[in-house]
């Protein structure tokens, strides 16, 4: 009897991630992708920077392809609606049918969107369509409002400028990038962004989108494109009535085996990237999703690693391996270089200062949680950053 | 057998990810730019792909 293939649900960078580790680890069997775009994976962080400002394609932002996954079965294009369980078979759009033998759940994160009826000139950037289609409209004098303030609305609204628009971004925060920056640094990098030419409104409430965008003191701006930045929600539809815990995410164990309500570990099931809520002994052992970039790699080849043992030899002591990836993530908004490690949102309020160099120039940030450093913020810095990184891996 | 590696220096942004994946290959200097060797030994590619891996900016490449 021909054995079931692998099937990936998922066909991003954790899911690519994945295939390759399960190859590494010597599984030999079929894989197959299955991905709701129709593009083979690509890097995401250019969406909100080079797409948009010069004409690059789908190549230029492509992952290479390597001849160890050259045998993995593609289908793009095709999105997962449903999984049972116990006849370990997925369900696509299209009404076709997928046996298993192991189940990786892949499928990320999607824009959350803001729950006013669709008019034109709105958008959310998740995937290279979408910065295709506002790439388009960031014209020189172009109005643009960006409804969110974390990263990826700063990140958007910097290009947008640079692109000659002129840019407001709205934001019910006291501070953008707040949540994972704390008030320091985030109070420091609006200035910056601000003397750059963005426009910010703190404390606003969104009550209207229609052409333009309604604030609730009353507050009208006239807006020929909007972008709503407001975070994401997970790509889990497909699993409802699994019986797996969905509170935030999939939960998974370290190994990264999903994980049911009643709090068993299913072996032939396997979790990656955004989408992942995964105990990280490197802070504690609360699963939380990290919805950083190194993530997607970090969890698709762990991810691989175990499930190839399964597949192959050597199971349990893959399992037992620890598993303490370092978060790290990265920010270019104007000449305004961001680089961190560790999970800086952990800190306690009065754990965070300044760890050397100057807030208005080159500066690294530290994060502390009970005195102990969680988290590193450089803005310029780079290999002084990597002494706080060590200390953050050795947990002292 | 060599491994021929090739970093888009114009991509590049120095976050130094590649360093903690193949320490023998790249480096970054006292002034935060990133210096590699332009060739290594068979046995440093897998080392070589995973920081291919890990480049935000995706700068690096591996010269088949």
């Amino acid at each position: 009897m021909t054995e079931h293939p692998v099937v990936i649900v998922g066909a991003a960078m954790g899911g690519l991630r994945t295939a390759e580790s399960l190859r590494r680890a010597g599984y030999a069997g079929g894989i197959r992708m299955i991905g709701d775009e129709l593009h083979a994976p690509y890097n995401r962080p250019p969406l909100s920077k080079d797409v948009l400002s010069t004409g690059v394609t789908h190549e230029a932002v492509a992952f290479p392809s390597r001849a160890e996954t050259a045998d993995v079965e593609w289908m793009l294009g095709s999105r997962a609606e449903g999984v049972d369980l116990d006849s370990r078979t997925v369900t696509t759009a299209d009404g076709a049918e997928h046996a298993y033998r192991a189940l990786v759940i892949a499928t990320g994160l999607r824009p959350r969107r803001l729950p006013f009826p669709p008019t034109p000139g709105r958008h959310a950037v998740r995937s290279l369509d979408d910065a295709m289609a506002l790439r388009d409209e960031l014209v020189p004098g172009a109005r643009v409002v960006v409804i969110g303030s974390g990263f990826l609305g700063c990140e958007l609204a910097a290009t947008a400028t640079k692109l000659g628009c002129s840019v407001t971004v709205v934001t019910p925060s006291a501070e953008p990038m707040i949540r994972p920056l704390g008030e320091l640094l985030a109070h420091e990098l609006r200035t910056r962004l601000e003397r750059e030419g963005v426009t910010f409104v703190l404390g606003a409430e969104v009550t209207g989108v229609d052409g333009a965008v309604s604030l609730a003191d009353g507050a009208v701006l006239e807006a020929g494109v909007i972008i709503e930045a407001i975070g994401s929600d997970c790509n889990d539809d497909w699993l409802a009535g699994t019986g797996l815990d969905l509170s935030d995410g999939v939960l998974a164990d370290n190994a990264l085996r999903a994980v049911t309500t009643d709090g068993i570990a299913h072996d032939d099931i396997y979790v990656v990237g955004d989408i992942a809520r995964f105990p990280n002994p490197l802070f504690d052992d609360v699963p939380r999703r990290i919805e950083h970039w190194n993530i997607p790699t970090d969890t698709g080849r762990r991810a691989g690693a175990v499930l190839g043992a399964r597949l192959t030899e050597g199971f349990e002591d893959a399992v037992a391996t620890p598993f303490a990836p370092m978060p790290s993530f990265w920010s270019n908004q104007f000449d305004i270089k961001l680089q961190a490690y560790g999970l800086p949102g952990l800190a306690d309020p009065q754990g965070i200062r300044i760890l050397e160099g100057d807030l208005g120039g080159e500066v690294a940030v530290g994060y502390h949680r009970d005195d102990r450093l969680v988290g590193v913020v450089g803005v310029g810095l780079k290999a002084a950053l990597l002494p706080y990184r060590q200390q953050i891996a050795a947990g002292t | 057998v060599t491994v021929k590696i090739d970093v888009d220096m114009y991509q590049c942004q120095n976050y130094g990810q590649c360093v903690f994946e193949a320490p023998n290959i790249f480096h970054l200097n006292d002034d935060d730019k990133l210096e590699h060797l332009a060739e290594a030994d068979e046995s440093e590619r897998a080392n070589v792909e995973n920081a291919v891996d890990v480049c935000p900016m995706q700068a690096i490449r591996i010269v088949e």
